[in-house]
């Protein structure tokens, strides 16, 4: 029993990841029909984002202490970021700890730009191309993205650590009545689920309970019947794009300090969140979502030891096997809608 | 001639032509002059464009043809590559049995690959191809080390057994991949004035492989087989109409297209016995898939051009570096100098792969036809032109 609550729990983290990933890429799919390679790419961006906020931050110039001495008796020059000069030692300090939900802040601005610049610059000239020429275009530009961020932060994975206080693990076990010891569970995981589950219920709760959402929720139904009434849907579906990547965004953001942010990132989840998102039926957000999880949990129960040593290598592959075994099975996903994507 | 059209038989016989006298043709700078890094005569690049192009022909009569996008190509060149590899360790060092080997061994897979893929079409395909890509590399990197080697690479040692071969030559050494006694990494120099021009076993023989799998890849291109293919890419719904089953047909050029990669995956091996997991990426079969829309999917010569001009690329740009660009520009005064090479370091050296998502990005923007549709263009414009001075202004392109 314990070792089933560790695997959900150790799944959930990675499941949120796919799951917000898997959402912006179905609020792409089901509102402009684009197939979007990049995303992955959004998901690396925020990330850095979580990276430059940080090195920003630490901004430092170097004061010389006269309190203290280095081993040679010179006074000793020390590092003080200009954080702690403007808000003061202890405020400053703590910013620069927080400098990673800081970084929320900071990316919101920096990914809806992003987003709608793309939408406008590229994806809105490709509409009407077939969908492997989206694929395509996508691509490259993931390749181009993913290329100049390793021209300006190298090739290497860079540390991104989580505030002071939600750095090590509790005991997440006692809390159930299990035997201490069993269930330890590092705090930052548990913020990134509560996070995603937050980020998940906003997205929907705009779609929901906004007059914006209803009419976009209208334009994903028939987009031509909203243009016809009077609506520019156009300009709502690009807000849209930026809305998904930045939801991607924060992804990468809270991401940061569970795996260091390093160019390939995007990458690696692109390829699963596609799975993802066809395992959860194309253009189905609560699909997405619920897939996302899935596949999260399946694959943190696929690499415990007991079933390793029966199926080897299952732990590499079971997600792909899932996503082969749902195609030819129920060929709509979990949740797909009638009509989407059957040309 | 050979079952070919006239206009069909000139393009292989310029493509063979080409292909007899590339390193001539590849090399037309002087050894001791400055320009003769820009030279592509060499055997391993020369074998690269040919095997690359096989690759790349073999994918364009999938894609060309069916218009079913596989994002996962790079699988069936890494299962030709381990193919051949353990027919090096087990069987002789000859290339054929290898080459034979590697081709059946990746036909089979995309039988599996393909007949549970073909049941779902458009983006389902390729992200279904995608997901058996991944299933492949991950497996080669984990459970499958015993066959794959893991991480290291299936290499030849001396201990193998080559049933046929020797395990070790008469001193000691590890045997070299050979066509019946001829070597496949020996090469001949020519020497005339400053030029050196070098004659490669392996080039040739993988330029014979490659102009006859172009050979056959025309002739299934002009086939009634080829007609359905371009009719199931067109419109497949109305072949069902007229009751006829597309699924064998798209199986069957998932599966010679698969063996194409196959036995480029073989040659390769052949060339450097060695095959690795990383061949099989995903990042790899993307590679696959712009060389045949950077040439021109659906055309014959585009695969082929595409593959060489990206291999091409590929080694140059990256063997370019800073210093080599300070030679360039070093008639300018030295502030403008230091910013020209600033400016184009992060797109070589190094940087090569950010030059080549940039140029797949304006290629699928504004060519999506590739280089033969390029040079249609340029030609149509080119022929028009006496005739149409007057009403210039008539003849804009069409709005893309």
């Amino acid at each position: 029993m314990d070792a089933i609550i560790l695997q959900i729990l150790n799944g959930l983290d990675k499941g949120s990841a796919y799951a917000l990933i898997a959402l912006g890429l179905t609020l792409i799919f089901g509102t402009l029909g684009v197939v979007n390679f990049a995303h992955g790419a959004l998901f690396m961006i925020g990330a850095f984002c979580a990276v430059t906020l940080n090195r920003l931050l630490t901004l430092s110039h170097q004061v010389v202490d006269e309190t203290r001495t280095d081993f040679l008796g010179n006074p000793l020059k020390v590092d003080v970021p200009y954080m702690q000069d403007i808000f003061g030692e202890a405020t400053g300090a703590a910013i620069i700890d927080w400098s990673v939900p800081l970084a929320i802040l900071f990316s919101i601005p920096i990914m809806i730009g992003f987003g709608v610049i793309m939408e406008r610059g590229l994806i809105k000239h490709f509409y009407k191309r077939p969908h492997a020429d989206q694929i395509l275009v996508t691509f490259g530009l993931a390749i181009v993205l993913q290329e100049v961020i390793k021209q300006i932060f190298g090739a290497n994975p860079i540390p991104t650590p989580a505030p002071d206080v939600f750095r090590g693990s509790f005991d997440f076990g006692t809390m159930l009545g299990f035997d201490p010891n069993v269930i330890i569970y590092p705090y930052w995981r548990l913020v990134y689920f509560g996070f995603a589950a937050i980020i998940i219920g906003a997205v929907f709760a705009f779609l929901q309970f906004t007059t914006f959402g209803m009419v976009v929720r209208a334009g994903m139904a028939d987009r031509e019947t909203v243009g016809l009434l009077g609506i520019n849907i156009d300009r709502r579906f690009t807000i849209m794009f930026g809305l998904a990547a930045a939801v991607a965004g924060l992804a990468g953001v809270m991401y940061a300090p569970i795996n260091s942010p390093n160019y390939h990132m995007g990458m690696d989840f692109l390829v699963l969140s596609f799975v993802v998102v066809v395992v959860g039926g194309m253009g189905s957000l609560p699909g997405a979502v619920l897939a996302g999880f899935l596949l999260g949990i399946l694959e943190s129960f696929a690499s415990m030891n007991q079933i390793k040593s029966i199926l080897p290598g299952i732990d590499q592959i079971i997600i792909y096997l899932v996503a082969i075994i749902i195609l030819l099975t129920r060929p709509r996903g979990l949740m797909g809608r009638k009509g989407v994507m059957e040309d | 001639m050979f079952g070919l059209g006239k206009r069909d038989l000139t393009l292989f016989l310029i493509v063979a032509v080409m292909a007899l006298f590339a390193p001539f043709i590849l090399n037309p700078f002087p050894t001791d002059s400055g320009m003769a890094q820009f030279n592509a005569g060499y055997p391993d690049l020369m074998q690269r464009f040919v095997i690359f192009g096989i690759l790349a022909i073999g994918f364009n009569i999938l894609f060309g043809l069916t218009g079913y996008l596989s994002f996962g190509h790079a699988a069936f060149l890494g299962v030709g590559s381990y193919a051949a590899v353990w027919m090096f360790k087990l069987l002789s060092m000859n290339v054929i049995p290898a080459i034979l080997l590697s081709m059946i061994v990746s036909g089979l897979f995309a039988v599996v690959i393909g007949y549970v893929s073909l049941r779902r079409s458009g983006i389902y395909f390729s992200i279904l191809t995608l997901a058996f890509a991944q299933m492949s590399y991950n497996l080669a990197y984990s459970v499958l080390t015993p066959i794959t080697n893991g991480e290291t690479g299936l290499q030849i040692t001396l201990d193998d057994p080559r049933i046929l071969g020797v395990s070790a030559t008469a001193d000691g050494g590890i045997p070299v991949t050979n066509l019946f006694g001829l070597e496949m990494r020996s090469f001949e120099t020519l020497n005339i004035g400053p030029w050196a021009f070098q004659f490669s076993v392996g080039y040739y023989v993988a330029a014979v492989i490659m102009l006859i799998s172009f050979y056959i890849a025309i002739r299934i291109f002009r086939s009634p087989f080829g007609m359905m293919l371009r009719a199931i890419k067109s419109n497949q719904n109305r072949l069902y109409y007229t009751g006829l089953n597309a699924r064998p047909y798209t199986l069957a050029a998932f599966v010679i297209s698969g063996m194409y990669a196959g036995l480029a995956g073989g040659l390769l091996a052949c060339m450097d016995p060695l095959a690795g997991a990383e061949r099989m990426q995903w990042t790899a079969s993307g590679e696959v898939v712009l060389m045949t829309i950077l040439g021109g999917a659906g055309t014959l010569i585009g695969p082929v051009l595409g593959a060489g001009f990206i291999k091409y690329f590929e080694n140059i740009f990256s063997k370019i570096n800073d210093q080599v660009v300070h030679g360039w520009v070093s008639f300018l005064p030295d502030g403008l100098e230091d910013l020209v090479v600033a400016l184009i370091h992060p797109f070589v050296g190094k940087g090569w792969h950010l030059t080549l998502g940039l140029m797949f990005m304006l290629i699928v923007i504004f060519l999506p036809g590739g280089l033969v549709e390029g040079g249609q263009r340029i030609s149509r414009r080119l022929r028009r032109k006496p005739a149409e001075d007057d009403a210039k202004s008539a003849s804009t392109e069409p709005a893309e």
